[in-house]
């Protein structure tokens, strides 16, 4: 793709471990920035809108959407996708669950739902209530990771295709091999 | 070799892991706008399509000065300036070719630019001028007309019987209206495709269900022979029947890139944009009238189903013929009515017919057992036909009622009460329901398939066949291996290429059936040419015309879905708590995409049932819900805390030489009437119109 044309920002962002500067339109999405400029396309365009969540990546650590963010806004700011989680060859232990638990089909959400389930299992492992937790103080500590945790934390992101069985197994399978890691 | 023989299966039936998992988990499988430099896109051009601001008219003029003026854009491309198709049947794919304005949305103008948001501001800043005509977008004010033929080549109307004489003798009648809504397919991936044209050859990477059928389609309109169109689909993000036919966008990414001869062009169709650009199912309207004996066997089934469709182009849903073979009765009368408005074209979306109709039809039963005071399942078992009602021919292997009979024990029907509303857990009232999934196999003639010996016992195999997410990478690699009595990691398998041997759409739950036939017979002419143990570098191509025996059976598969529903009693918020379905399929190839398969289709009937709701504006012809926050799909936390899917263990070669039958579409079928007799049998409120929001039960 050309060079952007209208006001720019030269922005500095690292990427699956990679430094990378970029010159972005102003208008740019963080996901636009991935996707069209570093040609990153582990995350996708399902909406644009910030309605399925496949465009997740992880943000400073945290589960983020990347077609709701501004890409100038997060100059400096470190971004792991799925492609930086693992590889083909050098899976994730989240990964690995959802081939385990066949937690996908057509696969275009997947990245997504792959970033939104390490990001939640670190939520749950900070204590952080959601709406179906029992005492939503978030002063008890950690949650109980029930399929119900699972399936509301998880609700930001859509699979059309149905794979929610396999995910949530998946997650559940993942809370217990990374309980085991960390 | 004229077709296919039966084959003796060893990894057919075994779990096999998903082929391309490793890729989709980590975001490295590539769809149709992100291939780049590695497969020889350079600086592409970015598309953002424009659609017409009314719903019937005329361009009078298309104001692109500001667009062309602002940084980045490159150029605008409208009727003035396109190349011209030399064919212009299709009227939903002739864009941009005169100044008429069919629907709301349509493309009339693309706008290429450097960068995405030069194109999209390029588009915002387009102002076209329109003559706008009055029109009509609501089904009670279009004229009902009867259709030359419904969609899949069925008859408009069909009947048999005396319906009068049945009518008199029924001693217990069930007449009521069913209706569905617009409903979108919505796959994750918004349609899209990467398009060049070097002068003599179009190229398209496409999300796409077919390939060859893209090609062929777009091919003669553009004045080019098939052979000049090279389409590729390796990985497509969903489909569910929108991307089985090649819709506008994908016309329009070809003339864009015709504009620009050397040029690679980009173009992903927002989600807004799908929803008037991409099909999606009608509304429907069913007329159901069942007379019955008073122990509920039918006397007559009428079912009188009513839709529309788009005066631009015409789709009608088959909404009544599930009603032809359903069930035994000795009368019967269906037919199909159909409004053509000035709407966006309606198409394929998983089942459709069976989707609405059974809905409509399963309802009506469940009410006829009411009536009856008969079960619901033993109403079901009571009207089993001996052969097709429709066709007379006897059946491949009808195991109905073996399928609600396992269905009903492992859901544990047995303790449910006759009556409704009797059933409370803390503010909730708690029922359950089941109904009768169908859905016909069909296959598709003219596949090929090429296998070529390879060194180590290796054996490449193409086919033009495309996998939505199916598994249909995985699953041919099982039937090659096994027609060709290797294993299967000896299979280099390679699909999603036009330059690959033709292969018909992934869809009708008909591609892996059609492709798989094709491979086999292939395997067996690769044997009989070139026997057990080949050099490498032999190789076969061929292709199959026949195999199922479709003139003297009835091939369908068949189901029963077993629903638990839960209601608040002060909010009327309404849960599928269990979802449970039991299939007769014939053989399954593989277990593990084969449950993910049914859970797919399980879940969108869910969705069907308790969500999805297109409302459009008949003021303006728009879709008002275009996008996910307003059209509501299931998620997470709408699935069934118990949700489990099992099939018979059978086999059946009268369809494909492996045993099996399609399963993208029957775990749809059935489940939102499912759902709608339990939410009755949990509250007593019968509702009969889909969806089921929490206001019917208020």
């Amino acid at each position: 793709m050309a060079e952007p044309s209208g006001p720019t920002a030269l922005i500095r962002l690292r990427v699956d471990g990679r430094d990378r500067e970029v010159e972005v339109d102003v208008r740019t999405t963080l996901l636009d920035a991935l996707r069209e400029r570093l040609q990153v396309t582990s995350p996708k365009k399902g909406c644009d809108h910030g309605q399925c969540g496949s465009c997740t990546v992880l943000l400073d650590g945290r589960r983020s959407l990347s077609c709701l963010a501004l890409a100038v806004a997060h100059d400096g700011a470190e971004v792991v996708t799925a492609a930086g989680l693992g590889s083909p060859d050098d899976l994730h232990p989240v990964q690995q669950a959802f081939l385990d638990h066949d937690g996908l089909q057509c696969g275009y959400c997947t990245p997504g739902q792959v970033c939104s389930v390490v990001g939640m299992l670190d939520e749950v492992a900070q204590g952080q209530p959601s709406h179906v937790t029992d005492d939503l103080s978030g002063e008890t500590g950690a949650v109980a990771l029930t399929d119900d945790e699972v399936r509301e934390r998880l609700s930001g992101n859509i699979c059309r295709c149905g794979a929610y069985a396999g995910i949530v197994a998946a997650a559940r399978q993942a809370a217990e091999t990374t309980e085991a890691v960390r | 070799m004229s077709t296919a023989e039966p084959i003796t299966t060893r990894a057919v039936g075994t779990h096999h892991d998903r082929v391309d998992g490793p890729l989709k988990v980590t975001g490295q499988a590539l769809y149709a706008v992100e291939h780049g430099t590695d497969d020889g896109i350079t600086d592409p051009v970015v598309a953002w399509l424009v659609g017409a601001p009314v719903a019937k008219g005329r361009v009078l003029r298309i104001d692109a000065a500001d667009t062309l003026r602002h940084d980045g854009v490159v150029a605008v491309v409208d009727h003035t300036n396109a190349p011209r198709l030399v064919e212009t049947d299709d009227a939903e794919l002739a864009i941009l070719q005169d100044d008429r304005i069919h629907h709301r949305g349509q493309i009339v103008a693309v706008v290429l630019a450097e960068t995405a948001e030069a194109a999209r501001e390029g588009a915002r800043l387009m102002r076209v001028h329109v003559d706008e005509e009055p029109h009509v977008a609501a089904l009670d004010d279009g004229g009902l007309a009867a259709p030359d033929e419904v969609n899949a080549g069925h008859e408009t109307d069909w009947a048999d019987g005396d319906l009068d004489a049945a009518r008199s003798a029924a001693s217990v009648v069930v007449e009521q209206r069913y209706t569905t809504p617009h409903e979108h397919n919505s796959p994750m991936e918004p349609h899209a495709a990467s398009a060049h044209w070097d002068g003599e050859r179009l190229t398209l990477w496409d999300s796409t269900q077919g390939v060859h059928p893209v090609a062929k389609t777009l091919a003669p309109m553009l004045g080019l022979e098939q052979d000049q169109v090279r389409v590729r689909a390796p990985y497509v993000g969903g489909g569910f029947g929108s991307k089985g036919l090649p819709h506008s966008p994908e016309m329009a990414a070809a003339l864009a890139a015709m504009t620009l001869p050397g040029r690679w062009v980009r173009l992903a169709v927002t989600r807004q944009q799908m929803f008037a650009l991409t099909g999606y199912r009608t509304e429907t309207r069913s007329h159901i009238r069942l007379s019955a004996e008073p122990d509920g066997r039918l006397l007559a089934v009428e079912h009188d189903a009513v839709s529309q469709t788009s005066a631009h182009k015409e789709f009608v849903e088959q909404t009544a013929t599930a009603a032809r073979m359903l069930y035994a009765a000795p009368a019967r009368r269906t037919t199909h009515r159909v409004a053509a408005l000035d709407v966006a074209v309606p198409s394929w979306m998983r089942a459709p017919g069976e989707m609405p109709g059974v809905f409509a039809h399963e309802v009506a039963m469940d009410e006829l057992a009411e009536a009856c005071g008969v079960d619901p399942v033993d109403l079901r078992v009571r009207n089993e036909p001996a052969t097709d009602p429709e066709t007379g021919n006897p059946w491949n292997d009808r195991r109905l009622v073996e399928c609600l009979q396992r269905g009903a024990e492992r859901f544990g029907w047995a303790d449910r009460p006759a009556e409704p509303g009797t059933r409370t857990d803390g503010d909730w009232y708690v029922g359950t329901g089941v109904a009768t999934s169908t859905y016909p196999a069909l296959w598709m003639p003219g596949n090929a398939t090429r296998i070529e010996s390879r060194a180590d016992g290796r054996y490449a195999v193409g086919i033009g066949a495309v996998d939505i997410g199916t598994g249909a990478r995985t699953v041919l690699r099982q039937i090659a291996a096994d027609a060709l009595g290797v294993e299967v990691g000896c299979i280099d398998l390679a699909i999603g290429d036009t330059s690959l041997p033709v292969a018909t759409v992934a869809g009708g739950s008909a591609g892996t059936g059609s492709w798989g036939t094709a491979i086999t017979q292939a395997a067996q002419q690769f044997r009989a040419d070139h026997g057990p143990a080949p050099e490498a570098g032999l190789h076969t191509v061929a292709t199959t015309e026949s195999y199922p025996d479709m003139e003297n059976h009835s091939l369908h598969s068949f189901g029963a879905v077993f629903a638990e529903v839960r209601v608040d009693r002060w909010t009327g918020e309404v849960r599928c708590t269990r979802l449970h379905g039991t299939y007769s399929v014939g053989r399954v190839v593989n277990p593990t995409t084969a449950r993910s398969q049914l859970y797919g289709g399980l879940l969108m009937g869910l969705s069907g049932a308790l969500h999805e709701d297109g409302v459009r504006d008949p003021r303006f012809g728009h879709t008002v819900t275009q996008d996910l926050a307003t059209y509501h799909v299931a998620a997470h936390a709408d699935v069934p805390q118990d949700l489990s899917a099992e099939w018979l263990d059978e086999s059946d070669e009268l369809v494909t030489p492996y045993g099996g039958r399609g399963i993208g579409e029957i775990g749809i079928v059935g489940t939102a009437a499912a759902i709608a007799n339990a939410a009755w049998h949990a509250t007593g409120v019968r509702v009969r119109d889909l969806p089921l929001t929490a206001d019917r039960f208020l």
